[in-house]
């Protein structure tokens, strides 16, 4: 276990209701364990997600985001997920372009069934996140701003 | 003034092994909101549900948030005890301190602390929360069923006999479908029209089904529990209140040489005909591409004959329309067309079995009413060609079915067991006659299925050879059907009387505008999409609309009758109480500030917002703007994410409720 | 109307009675043939037995030399040339990767665009009512079997040629000057193609049971658009009628031999006296 001095990595996981966070549960029920960095919002579908809550979620304070929801063709909503994933594809040049560091954004599609995958993301995400170290460069250009 | 209470949960060990508790109950008893925060041993059981109700009362609670399992777990249960004491069940929240924090994190600081920050999420959280109140829409208690044969047919009568009204609409001039054409069904040998027709004039007696039959869906409107449909009533040129169906007209028709459709083209009909004997309503119709009458301005013999002064020349499509609150699609199935012409674009004929050009080569349906003994031979099988009863006849399975090259991957179910059942019908007519079955493999999982099969090969002799048929070409009058036998290693030739195509099913033609008109998803094969295709397989994604029969997928008789009463209890369950009440945790527009660039309306699944106006006391548009329909929206929340000017938001999770969770991070 | 033309090396060899039959037929149809520069084998069976490069590079040559000539339309009268032109063409038109591939190869550019035609094509594509405009003889007396062999409408999905189960292509223009095709079933059946050289025994028993059936159905004669299936039906023949004690007296046509007698080309000057059976 991580001593309490090294860096933890604050992860916000933005996650669909129907899969990813019956998954998590799923991590839970059989005990698998993985890194206590992570905050998940629930969410009824990632097709909710709108970019800003990306962006919002650096400015309060995360190192790294990662949205999660169902496999293409099985959400619960039958689109969502869809709009989900052709929004990233869109924005991502558009947060590239200013600069603000697309490594720390994840994306993953977990399934109700798959508990392990959660528990290797979450290690995966916490491991490079914690390479990558704190995202302080994001939370000073906002105080910066704010101070203004 | 926020005054949240929040229940920290021992859950036994199970939390409090790793989180501590008691820590954080101090801990979040300060942040701002929280007019009281305790840990109890068990939330979920009585006396913690008691304590959590005495406190709402005692603190005069505004919000609770209980810290414990997954909300998939308890959250209803939570809701549910604080609508108790008084408290909205919708300013209730979890925070997930279990699944998510005490089994899967060993560090107990690390742990307490990640439980302290979920908390705090719910907290922030709840101070958003709104009362919210379930959502009625009212039902209009009649049921609309598209389709006649016997899905149409079980489900019409099981909602009417549970008293509600029912329109049955039917495309055909009589209802029956496939089945009233079959000449005994398995695995019992039952004859089938006489296992049918009872059900038939049921529906037709029925007080409370309307029957349309010649008729068809031309649009639907609204909602569920509040569809209009339309539907347009072919003319028949015949008065149906008048006629007695005495049958005097179609027995003095000089025009005989329309090939009957019921018959799948094996016999002729006249232009004013019944489709069968038995049909209901038995009441003919005239086909006025066959009609002397229309067609030269002649004849008119049954006008003549008619005793009831039942023809009407001059009669006109009409159009009714049907109020219901509950749509049952049973449009049933059809043959894939084996020879060249084929009616969608994605499928393929075979050149190869000589379908279309010999007259001996034929579909399974249509080998049905030559053993049919009311059918246009009387029962008697003989060639179609030269009239011959058949010594050899040679079955092929699998024609279209399973086959990529065609455009069809899917198995049709049915056909393994109809075929033994042929083999075994003509044993019984043609003693001395011999049924050859060219097969795949054979799929008889059905109750006392894969017995019948076997009685086919054992005691009426057919001869089942493993392997395909490469091609059929016609000599001197016999077919020569070369294919192979796997299982003996070499090819196969046979020299048959009549061969009789197992051809895959398929959806009925139209059936995709019908799904476009009613919203209702379908597959690459035309079949209906059902919400679920194990635990709701009769449901389908358009609230509402139901599915039973062949249309949702290849099945046979029995597995139809079950979807059918499967989807009339569903119905049941609609119309069980005067409203139907949905989860108010739904999106909403703010009618003001829309801009009415109505991309949520593109961007929805379940097509559940519309495009209203707004306008003055005199009529005047004042503004356009997005509405969302309560009875359709399943609270997603795409559109909110989609909306440029954020004029939409989903209650439950809505934005400034999420911003105030990632916030409360810090 | 000039169109490129690829003859292949078997019209240009032990076919060359095909070779004279689609040139005087084609001539009177006022179609010029343009022979193209300096033509390579199509690579034929054993190209694309070998190695799928060599069967795309050695027809794309050829396809290379019609596109730079300004020849976008190919006559090739032997099916397993067309065929091969064909697959060739559709590949390059597919694969920029693949063109430029074989472009390094064949030291010349390849699009694979050139249209390649059977002769089938082409008298369609002169036109039914042009033909029988010039038509001055009646085919009457003939009641031929047209024989499609292999490759003339396989594999359905590249040539995309007339019905591979039912064609009736040659039918359509035989009846439109005035000859009576049977129907009979060996249409697209094999005739044992190359394994004439390696394995005669088969092509006899083909060809045999092929003469057959068309005798059966009431054909007086048969025509092809195969160099190959005429070898194997007509120079064959013999054999065929030693081997199983029976005689067949079928004379073998080719279609450009029909429809050059239609228009009154003599029997010479197409071809037809060099057939080995030979009917008056």
């Amino acid at each position: 276990m991580s001593d309490s001095n090294d860096f933890q990595p604050k992860i916000i996981a933005y996650v669909c209701n129907w899969c990813t966070y019956l998954g998590a549960d799923l991590a839970g029920t059989n005990r698998l364990e993985y890194p206590a960095s992570v905050r998940i919002v629930r969410l009824p579908c990632t097709g909710r997600i709108d970019f800003n809550l990306i962006v919002k979620a650096f400015e309060t304070g995360a190192d790294a985001v990662l949205v999660s929801g169902c496999h293409p063709g099985d959400c619960h909503y039958t689109a969502g997920n869809y709009h989900a994933r052709r929004r990233w594809m869109l924005f991502r040049p558009l947060l590239e372009a200013l600069e603000i560091d697309t490594r720390r954004i994840h994306f993953s599609w977990i399934s109700a069934a798959e508990g392990k995958k959660w528990q290797q993301v979450i290690t995966e995400i916490a491991d490079k996140t914690r390479e990558l170290g704190p995202y302080s460069d994001y939370r000073e250009i906002c105080q910066a701003e704010s101070e203004k | 003034m926020a005054r949240i209470g929040v229940f920290i949960c021992w859950c036994g060990e199970n939390i409090a092994r790793n989180v501590d508790v008691e820590q954080a109950a101090a801990e979040v008893a300060d942040l701002p909101g929280v007019a009281c925060a305790l840990a109890y041993k068990y939330m979920c059981s009585d006396p913690g549900q008691s304590l959590m109700r005495r406190k709402i009362a005692e603190e005069r609670l505004t919000g609770v948030v209980v810290a414990s399992c997954s909300p998939h777990m308890h959250l209803r249960t939570f809701r549910k005890a604080a609508a108790m004491a008084g408290l909205n069940p919708y300013l209730v929240e979890m925070a997930n301190i279990r699944e998510h924090c005490s089994w899967v994190h060993h560090d107990r600081s690390q742990a307490t602390r990640k439980a302290v920050e979920l908390i705090r999420m719910s907290v922030a959280k709840v101070r958003n929360n709104h009362a919210l109140q379930p959502i009625a829409i009212p039902v209009t208690r009649r049921a609309l069923v598209i389709g006649g044969g016997v899905a149409g047919i079980q489900a019409a009568l099981d909602i009417a006999d549970a008293g509600y009204q029912v329109a049955l609409v039917e495309r055909e001039p009589s209802i029956g479908g496939k089945m009233a054409g079959l000449s005994e069904t398995f695995p019992t040998l039952d004859c089938s029209q006489c296992i049918l027709t009872p059900r038939m004039v049921d529906v037709g007696q029925h007080p409370n089904i309307t029957l349309h039959t010649y008729s068809e869906i031309e649009a639907v409107e609204g909602y569920v529990g509040n569809f209009k449909a339309t539907i347009r009533k072919k003319a028949r040129y015949v008065d149906v209140a008048k006629c007695t169906g005495c049958g005097q007209c179609w027995n003095s028709c000089p025009s005989k040489k329309t090939p009957s459709a019921f018959d799948y083209n094996m016999g002729n009909r006249t232009a004013i005909y019944v489709p069968f004997p038995q049909a209901v309503p038995a009441r003919p119709v005239i086909d006025r591409n066959a009609c002397l009458h229309f067609l030269k301005g002649k004849c008119g013999l049954c006008a003549k004959k008619c005793q009831a002064g039942a023809i009407r020349f001059d009669d006109q499509d009409q159009l009714v329309t049907e109020e219901v609150g509950a749509i049952v699609v049973a449009t049933g199935f059809q043959l894939y067309s084996i020879g060249k012409e084929q009616t969608n674009g994605h499928t393929i004929g075979y050149g190869e079995y000589g379908y279309g050009q010999s007259p001996d080569v034929i579909d399974s349906l249509q080998f049905e009413r030559l053993v049919s003994a009311s059918g246009p031979t009387n029962g008697e099988i003989r060639r179609p060609s030269d009239g011959k009863v058949p010594k050899t006849v040679v079955f092929i399975s699998c024609v279209g079915s399973r086959d990529n090259a065609k455009g069809i991957s899917y198995c049709s179910k049915i056909c393994c067991m109809y075929t033994a059942k042929h083999t075994m019908l003509y044993k019984h007519k043609v003693h001395d006659g011999q049924a050859h079955v060219f097969y795949m493999d054979i799929r008889a999982g059905g109750k006392n299925y894969d017995e019948f099969v076997r009685r086919a090969i054992e005691q009426d002799g057919a001869q089942y050879h493993r392997g395909r048929v490469s091609k059929i070409t016609q000599e001197n009058g016999h077919l020569i059907v070369r294919g192979v036998d796997t299982l003996a290693g070499e090819p196969l030739t046979i020299e048959a009387d009549l061969v009789v195509l197992a051809a895959a099913m398929r959806p009925a033609d139209h059936v995709e505008e019908l799904a476009q008109k009613l919203n209702v998803g379908y597959d690459e094969n035309g079949f209906l999409s059902e919400s679920h295709p194990k635990l709701r397989p009769v449901e389908t994604n358009a609230a509402g609309v139901f599915v039973c029969g062949a249309c949702q997928g290849p099945k046979d008789i029995p597995e139809s009758v079950a979807q059918a009463s499967a989807v009339a209890g569903k119905v049941a369950i609609m119309f069980s109480r005067e409203e139907l009440s949905r989860e108010p945790e739904i999106a909403k527009v703010n009618e003001t500030n829309c801009a009415a660039c109505f991309a949520c309306v593109r961007a929805c699944p379940y097509n559940a917002i519309e495009r209203a106006e707004i306008r003055d006391r005199k009529g005047n548009l004042v503004k356009r703007t997005a509405r969302v329909n309560q009875g359709l929206c399943m609270g997603c929340g795409t559109c909110v994410a989609v909306c440029p000017s954020k004029s939409i938001d989903l209650d439950g999770f809505s934005e400034q409720q999420i911003y105030a969770m990632v916030e409360s991070l810090e | 109307m000039d169109i490129g033309y690829y003859p292949g090396c078997a019209l240009h060899g032990s076919s060359n009675d095909y070779g004279s039959s689609v040139r005087a037929c084609l001539a009177a149809l006022g179609v010029g043939l343009r022979e193209l520069d300096d033509w390579i084998c199509c690579g034929a069976t054993a190209a694309h037995s070998l190695n799928h490069l060599l069967a795309i590079a050695l027809p794309a040559r050829n396809l290379a030399i019609a596109e730079r000539d300004g020849l976008p339309d190919l006559l090739a009268p032997c099916p397993m040339c067309s065929m091969e032109l064909m697959k060739a063409g559709r590949a390059l038109a597919a694969s920029a990767e693949l063109r430029r591939q074989v472009s390094d190869i064949v030291e010349l550019d390849v699009t694979g665009e050139a249209k390649v035609l059977n002769l089938i094509q082409v008298l369609q594509k002169v036109g039914l009512d042009q033909i029988k405009e010039k038509a001055v003889r009646p085919l009457t007396d003939f009641h031929p079997a047209c024989y499609y062999g292999c490759l003339l409408t396989r594999p359905p999905d590249t040539l995309r040629f007339d019905d591979c189960e039912q064609p009736s292509s040659m039918e359509t223009i035989l009846r439109a000057l005035g000859a009576s095709p049977v129907e009979w079933n060996m249409k697209t059946e094999c005739c044992g193609a190359g394994l004439t050289m390696a394995d005669e025994d088969v092509v006899l028993e083909l060809s045999h049971k092929i003469l057959g059936n068309a005798q059966e159905h009431g054909a007086d004669c048969m025509v092809v658009a195969c160099p190959m299936c005429h070898v194997n039906l007509d120079m064959k023949q013999p054999e065929v009628e030693r081997r199983y004690g029976c005689r067949h007296d079928m004379a073998v046509y080719y279609l450009s031999d029909l429809v050059g007698l239609a228009l009154g080309i003599d029997r010479h000057a197409l071809g037809i006296d060099r057939h080995f059976v030979v009917k008056q």
